[in-house]
């Protein structure tokens, strides 16, 4: 039981715990603040795998971009203080068994057909190899990603433009 | 270090959890944070293979960060569609939304 360990253990519950919250609490303000802890969560076991250049643009994106967005989405069209209001739907049932059949296979698969990998003990410098990756190997595919998004900005502005009057 | 297959498994335990979630939600929004807890659970898995693979050439990072792109034009364009929808049908409950049901 290294320290390694005991930091991984923790952030696993952390995250499992708020990852929880997100999809039971009744209140959807508070899955949405809950949803800020398991990604915080998250970008912690991306540091824990040395993986810095993820764990600050998981912190910059999904803290900072997407629950902001989230938030917006949530006070321009739901009235909170909805009380007594059913949150799930009737299937709760059916898909209670079928996340734990995928879960338990998964798990189960993960467990016999993996052999142990040892990880190699030094890594080369996180942000400057993906700096360069992205510049030379992938850079065809970040170029379709950044048209991708130019793309969905124009898509959800109109989308989310209000229709002009007709006369 | 800890052994791959328990991020694999904390891996999996997020995405049973966000599945459920996308399910079982009738709001809208709700789905989309749920999805977006299913984004989280592939990512981790891409970088704790990226970190464990004897090559050590990056590849799964390269990826999730594709990963972490698309969801945000994924989650950008969604909300969209939410607003749109709660403007046409003033609610966001999928359940209630059945108008090309059969």
């Amino acid at each position: 039981m290294t320290v390694t360990h005991v930091v991984f253990f923790l952030m696993a519950a952390f995250t499992v715990g708020a990852s929880l919250l997100v999809v039971l609490a009744k209140n959807i303000v508070h899955c949405a603040i809950a949803l800020v802890f398991a990604f915080f969560g998250v970008a912690a076991l991306f540091v824990l795998l040395d993986a810095e250049f993820l764990a600050a643009a998981q912190v910059l994106l999904y803290v900072g971009g997407i629950t902001i967005l989230l938030l917006f989405a949530i006070m321009l069209t739901s009235r909170i203080s909805a009380g007594g209001v059913k949150i799930m739907n009737e299937q709760v049932g059916i898909s209670a068994v079928v996340v734990l059949a995928i879960v338990g296979l998964l798990a189960y698969a993960n467990l016999k057909g993996f052999p142990a990998l040892v990880p190699p003990l030094t890594m080369a410098d996180n942000t400057a190899s993906i700096g360069k990756l992205l510049l030379t190997t992938y850079v065809l595919p970040f170029e379709v990603v950044s048209l991708l998004l130019l793309a969905a900005m124009v898509g959800a502005i109109i989308l989310a433009r209000r229709e002009r009057e007709k006369d | 270090m800890v052994p791959l297959s328990y991020y694999l498994i904390l891996s999996v335990i997020l995405f049973g959890i966000g599945m459920f979630g996308a399910l079982t939600r009738r709001n809208a929004v709700g789905i989309l944070m749920a999805l977006e807890l299913m984004f989280n659970a592939v990512n981790l898995n891409f970088v704790a293979f990226s970190r464990y693979l004897p090559q050590a050439l990056m590849q799964g990072q390269i990826f999730a960060i594709f990963v972490i792109t698309v969801a945000a034009a994924e989650a950008a364009v969604g909300l969209a569609i939410v607003l749109g929808l709660y403007r046409n049908f003033q609610t966001i409950n999928v359940d209630e939304i059945n108008l090309m049901k059969w």
